[in-house]
């Protein structure tokens, strides 16, 4: 039942992608309006115009140049004429350092307040302060006290990673089940040892679910980051190409930014499966 | 019995209530139990059991006394007093093997992984769960993973188990057996038990001494009920036994009637001198019907501190 309801929801989806793809071809074949323009009008509009082409590519288009890309990731040809994987992976490793490196705050700081009170109330106020805080607005900020740009882009992948995680965590490690407490408590379990054989499995999965909204917010910002900084990166890669005014290069980067940003979840999505254990 | 193993010392217990009021959950509460014994309380929900069970574990403090065991005041949790939670308490993510090994490996922290494993498989092979020791918690029916808290429990060796209602969430047949092992292994391992109950045949079958708790707040220990029945009695013909619906009839009219009455219709209640509850023989028990003379009890033999 279940495999005959995936087998229809997947065709339904490959009849959607073809609709989609068909109406996008028709949109973008041809305007049609070039006959009747006068040869002036038809001069000022340029060739797109004249040749009654639409200046939005079609999906034949990009699947030719998503081609082109695809056997050739890793070109280096200047500042300005990057291969792709070359891109994508700048801004992986930017967003990969960022959220290692939050993370490497968040879980210990967060373990510590979900385990006191005190720590929790004091900074309550600061967390509730920061968190709501655009991570682009950090950026003029982090360039005028970095001043490397591509820092200061790891920094802000940095602090839009640290709130959800540092907030999961918190919660995780607070509301761990008072029993498992308990047994740990009458086995006299030591604090640390407490903290590693119970606390952290038991908050592991919310811990987890916390990352995983983290990835994905810094995937988001890593593109606008990049739009800011420039130099390297899918998300300069995006700007320069809106400056070349080549669309068939942006759909590309969109399309890649969704598929990175999808694989990205689902390794935290494993991760996540792998923590959790039904009771 | 003069030995008192664990003496409970005039505790109390207070919440602060609505609008700073404090609710008395029970105070002045005396109790006292000599080594080996199986003590079993029953209350109605909400009296207190839990509470006092919590501060002999040392999971909880109370507002006020003390209890002592074995001869000193207690602070804390301790790994001579072992807990068997109401509900099982296994953590989901070890396996029945991982979950013993932690208790045990938690006592004798300088064991090597061999001997923490092959200690632990032993209290598994007592209670029976052989061939599931890599199972996780998921994987157990509900009768299965009490008895890993009750593996896990006895793997430390402890001087006294505390079970609170251990066996409430399982089925009539399931409770059958583990009350039958729980029995056997305290009868050989001399075990001081003190077990929360709801069922009062079980009460019966596993208790030495039966303490009846009245209705909170402000819940007193209201009699200590001593069981009548020989010490080798079977679950299954225990009410074949003279005594049995005597003292049956008296637990459960105590739960019904007195537990809501007794605070008003016994004034003179002294908690540090609790009646000491002998059933009496099975023709005066059971002829008269009147409340109060239904049964031959002597009050004055103190199971709490007599000076
Ligand atoms: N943290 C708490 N704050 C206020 N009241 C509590 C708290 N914990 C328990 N109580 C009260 O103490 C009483 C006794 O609870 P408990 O020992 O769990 O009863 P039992 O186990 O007999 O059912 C209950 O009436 C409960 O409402
Ligand atoms: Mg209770």
């Amino acid at each position: 039942m279940t495999s005959s309801l995936r087998l229809r929801a997947g065709l339904v989806s490959i009849v959607l992608l073809a609709a989609f793809l068909g109406i996008w071809h028709l949109a973008t074949r041809s305007a049609g309006t070039a006959a009747t323009m006068s040869p002036e009008y038809a001069k000022l509009m340029g060739l797109t115009a004249t040749q009654g082409k639409s200046a939005m590519p079609g999906p034949l288009d990009v699947g030719v140049k998503l081609w082109e890309h695809l056997r050739r990731p890793f070109y280096d040809n200047g500042p300005n004429d990057k291969g792709l994987g070359i891109q994508l992976a700048y801004s992986i490793a930017r967003v990969g350092t960022g959220y290692l490196l939050a993370v490497l705050v968040a879980i210990p700081l967060g373990f510590l307040i979900g385990m006191s009170p005190l720590l929790s109330k004091a900074l309550d106020p600061f967390i509730q302060v920061l968190k709501p805080i655009s991570p682009l607005a950090w950026m003029p900020l982090a360039l005028y006290t970095i001043k490397d740009s591509s820092i200061s882009a790891i920094f802000v992948i940095f602090i839009c990673s640290i709130w959800p995680m540092l907030l999961n965590t918190v919660f995780g490690v607070a509301s761990v089940r008072k029993e498992w407490i308990n047994v740990a408590r009458t086995l006299e379990v030591g604090t640390v040892r407490r903290a590693f054989t119970v606390i952290l499995p038991a908050a592991a999965p919310t811990i987890l679910t916390g990352m995983r909204i983290s990835i994905g917010i810094a995937w988001l910002v890593i593109v606008a980051a990049e739009m800011l900084v420039g130099g390297t990166g899918i998300g300069y890669f995006v700007w320069n190409e809106w400056n070349n005014l080549s669309i068939t290069n942006v759909i590309i980067a969109i399309l890649l930014i969704g598929i990175v940003g999808m694989l990205l979840d689902q390794i935290l999505a494993r991760f996540t499966r792998m923590v959790t254990f039904p009771e | 019995m003069s030995d008192k193993f664990i003496s409970i010392e005039g505790i109390a217990k207070r919440y602060p209530g609505a609008g700073g009021a404090t609710t008395t959950v029970f105070e002045n509460l005396w109790l006292s139990m000599a080594r080996g014994e199986f003590a079993c309380v029953i209350g109605h929900s909400g009296c207190g059991k839990t509470t006092v069970l919590n501060i002999l574990a040392g999971l909880d403090a109370p507002s006020e006394g003390a209890v002592i065991v074995d001869g000193q005041a207690i602070y804390g949790t301790s790994l001579d007093r072992a807990v068997i939670f109401q509900s099982h308490a296994l953590l989901p993510w070890r396996t029945v093997l991982g979950n013993v090994a932690y208790a045990v490996s938690s006592k004798w922290r300088s064991w090597d992984r061999a001997k923490v494993k092959a200690h632990a498989q032993t209290f598994i092979d007592l209670v029976g769960l052989s061939g599931s020791e890599h199972k996780r918690p998921s994987e157990l029916s509900g009768g299965m993973k009490q008895r890993v808290g009750i593996a896990r429990a006895l793997s430390i060796t402890p001087k006294m188990m505390l079970m609170d209602e251990p066996f409430s969430a399982l089925d009539a047949l399931t409770r059958g057996t583990l009350q039958d092992e729980v029995r056997r292994i305290c009868l050989e391992t001399g075990q001081t038990a003190f077990m929360i109950t709801h069922d009062v045949d079980e009460a019966i079958y596993l208790a030495d001494k039966i303490f009846l708790m009245t209705n909170g707040p402000g819940a007193v220990l209201a009699e200590v009920v001593e069981n009548p029945l020989p010490r080798d009695r079977g679950r299954t013909d225990l009410h074949r036994h003279p005594l049995y619906y005597a003292l049956r009839n008296h637990i459960v009219d105590f739960l019904v009637t007195r537990s809501k009455t007794f605070a008003t219709e016994t004034p003179g209640h002294d908690p540090r001198n609790v009646p000491l509850v002998h059933i009496g023989k099975p023709g005066l028990t059971i002829a008269t019907g009147g409340d109060e003379q239904r049964l031959a009890w002597t009050a004055g033999t103190s199971p709490g501190l007599t000076a």
